[in-house]
């Protein structure tokens, strides 16, 4: 909660607002063939929060914070990690008729 | 200069992020979408050892024991995961999508306990919107977490019962109170006691919240929860000054909800319907409008109208993965192709556990995408076409769906596969479907049951087209 980037409550709203549109309209227009690893993929997208919970880990002072800090870093490995194999899994499987070209 | 770095890298990783997530919605380049975000999250988790450059003078002694936690909670919650992940059959992927999202919305409200417990040490100064993004992610984390493993559980057959009582929703919504009334608490006065009350009503509302939901519906349960853990990492983002983890999450959040909000539509029920009707029940069924018998017909015989026919259409459901029949039935449409007919796969949305599954199911098997269908491309093609042959489906191909307004699937879209000349449907017994319905196609007069597992079937089938080629 201390970093040097100091941002406004306003531009963290436009953030907010803009990041959800292009949620929006990125999945809008997906074949309902897609939806199993799209959630999936998406899954893997908010494994990000690592990054958050490394931050938090560094950051941290007591013997409590660095226990829920490790439980956090694992956690959220586990996410990403688990998120991506399972969605390149599932769309390494698609593939098209013999013959017909990859567009 | 390190901190630019990581700046730049948090940057580098939302923009691969969002073009990442744009190719994964074509199948052409759904792979290299995955890469993309890949490569994104690599970078960023590398960078973010560029905190240690700027960390605060109380946490510099700590420096190396936190280094030493970071490296092995990496090891040991990533190395599980890839293991766990590369094992898992595809018939269970949904569960451990489950499982991963929990994970996720642990490790925000995990994120937002260090730093509520940074508080306890003294720096007070700290502004009270952030304090309330922070509880709120924190929540929202926690009810994702514990609702994502029952919902984890319930798929993976581990907890087969749904709790329901007098007055559910009554009671959830006091202890939603009451959450938030610890989270006030804990806020007002940080103390490790107020937290751990805190966080430990908010895992129980999860659970609450999710445990009268019967298992057809955790589909939609579990997108719900993805968008919840895309909403606190967001949240945590805020308090952490993050603007990587700022997007990504709302990017996933609002894309969460519009799936969520697709699958339901898929069902035919709203998202409130999902979450707080008693839909699954063991209903008294309405039978009225059941005319007609069921005819059984061989399997062989089945298969030889099916060889000399010029369309079908193959309808599969979850029944066809259970019984790990996919290949089979695959090389059963190989041989029929190979006679000349033509053969498509339609889909119903919610086919399988999850939207999509099915196809991810059939992907497993070699079918290409291009013979599968959807619902809305191919239901009007039922009516021209020979034979529609249906394979562990029921409950979405039953015209009780347009016909019956007594029927608890009255209105749901279903496949029209009783518009076909001929229905063969395989099934292991007369039972009905996953919504407790009997099933009216079955009477028609132009359907069939071919009785046995669907491997077995399957097998027969092709047996007797290799017979008759021979």
């Amino acid at each position: 909660m201390n970093d040097a980037l100091d941002m406004g409550w306003l531009v963290a709203v436009y953030l907010f607002m803009l990041a959800a549109f292009t949620g929006y309209e990125v999945i809008s227009r997906v074949p309902s063939i897609l939806h199993t690893p799209l959630m999936s993929g998406s899954n893997f997208i908010h494994g990000i929060v690592v990054v958050g919970a490394l931050h938090a880990l560094f950051h941290a002072t007591t013997l409590a914070m660095q226990v829920v800090g490790f439980l956090g870093v694992a956690l959220g490995a586990a996410n990403a990690a688990g998120g991506y194999v399972v969605t390149e899994r599932m769309l390494a499987m698609f593939k098209p008729s013999a013959g017909r070209k990859e567009p | 200069m390190i901190s630019i770095l990581v700046d730049v890298s948090g940057f580098a990783a939302a923009l691969l992020f969002i073009l990442g997530m744009k190719r994964m919605a074509s199948p052409a380049t759904a792979v290299h979408g995955i890469w993309l975000t890949g490569i994104g999250m690599v970078a960023a988790v590398v960078a973010s050892f560029g905190y240690l450059s700027a960390i605060p003078v109380e946490a510099r002694p700590h420096t190396l024991t936190n280094v030493a936690l970071a490296l092995t909670a990496l090891a040991l919650g990533g190395g599980w995961a890839w293991w766990r992940g590369r094992r898992v059959a595809v018939t269970a992927m949904p569960q451990m999508v489950a499982l991963y999202n929990g994970m996720g919305g642990g490790a925000a409200a995990a994120v937002a306990a260090v730093e509520l417990m940074a508080r306890d040490g003294g720096e007070a100064s700290v502004g009270v919107l952030l304090l309330v993004v922070t509880a709120l992610g924190a929540l929202i984390g926690s009810i994702s977490l514990s609702g994502s493993i029952v919902a984890w559980a319930k798929l993976d057959g581990r907890l087969e019962r749904t709790f329901r009582f007098r007055g559910q929703s009554a009671v959830n919504g006091s202890v939603l109170l009451l959450a938030l009334g610890a989270a006030a608490w804990a806020l007002a006065d940080p103390s490790q006691l107020s937290l751990a009350i805190f966080f430990a009503v908010a895992l129980l509302l999860g659970v609450l919240m999710t445990v009268p939901i019967g298992g057809a519906d955790m589909p939609v349960v579990i997108s719900l929860y993805n968008a919840f853990t895309g909403l606190a990492v967001a949240l945590e983002g805020y308090a952490l000054s993050n603007p990587a983890l700022m997007v990504a999450g709302m990017m996933v959040g609002s894309a969460g909800t519009l799936l969520t909000l697709l699958m339901a539509k898929a069902m035919n029920r709203s998202l409130a319907n999902v979450l707080f009707s008693r839909f699954g029940d063991p209903v008294a069924g309405s039978t009225a409008g059941v005319a007609g018998h069921m005819k059984s017909v061989d399997a062989r015989d089945a298969a030889l109208t099916m060889r000399y026919a010029t369309t079908v259409i193959v309808v599969p459901g979850y029944g066809l993965a259970v019984a790990q029949a996919q290949a089979k039935l695959y090389e059963l449409v190989k041989l029929l192709q190979t006679a000349g007919v033509a053969v498509r796969f339609a889909i119903h949305p919610v086919a399988g556990r999850m939207p999509g599954h099915m196809n991810v199911l059939l992907a497993e098997a070699g079918v290409p995408y291009d013979l599968i269908d959807d619902m809305e491309d191919i239901n009007d093609s039922f009516k021209s076409t020979d034979v529609a042959i249906v394979i562990g489906a029921n409950d979405v191909v039953n015209p009780a769906a347009r016909t019956d307004k007594a029927s608890p699937i009255y209105g749901m879209p279903i496949l029209n596969a009783d518009q076909a000349r001929q229905v063969y449907v395989v099934k292991r017994g007369q039972g009905k479907g996953y919504a407790g319905v009997e099933n009216l196609l079955f009477y028609q007069d132009n359907c069939a049951m071919v009785y046995g597992d669907a491997l077995a079937v399957l097998n027969a089938m092709v047996q007797a087209i290799k017979e008759q080629a021979a």
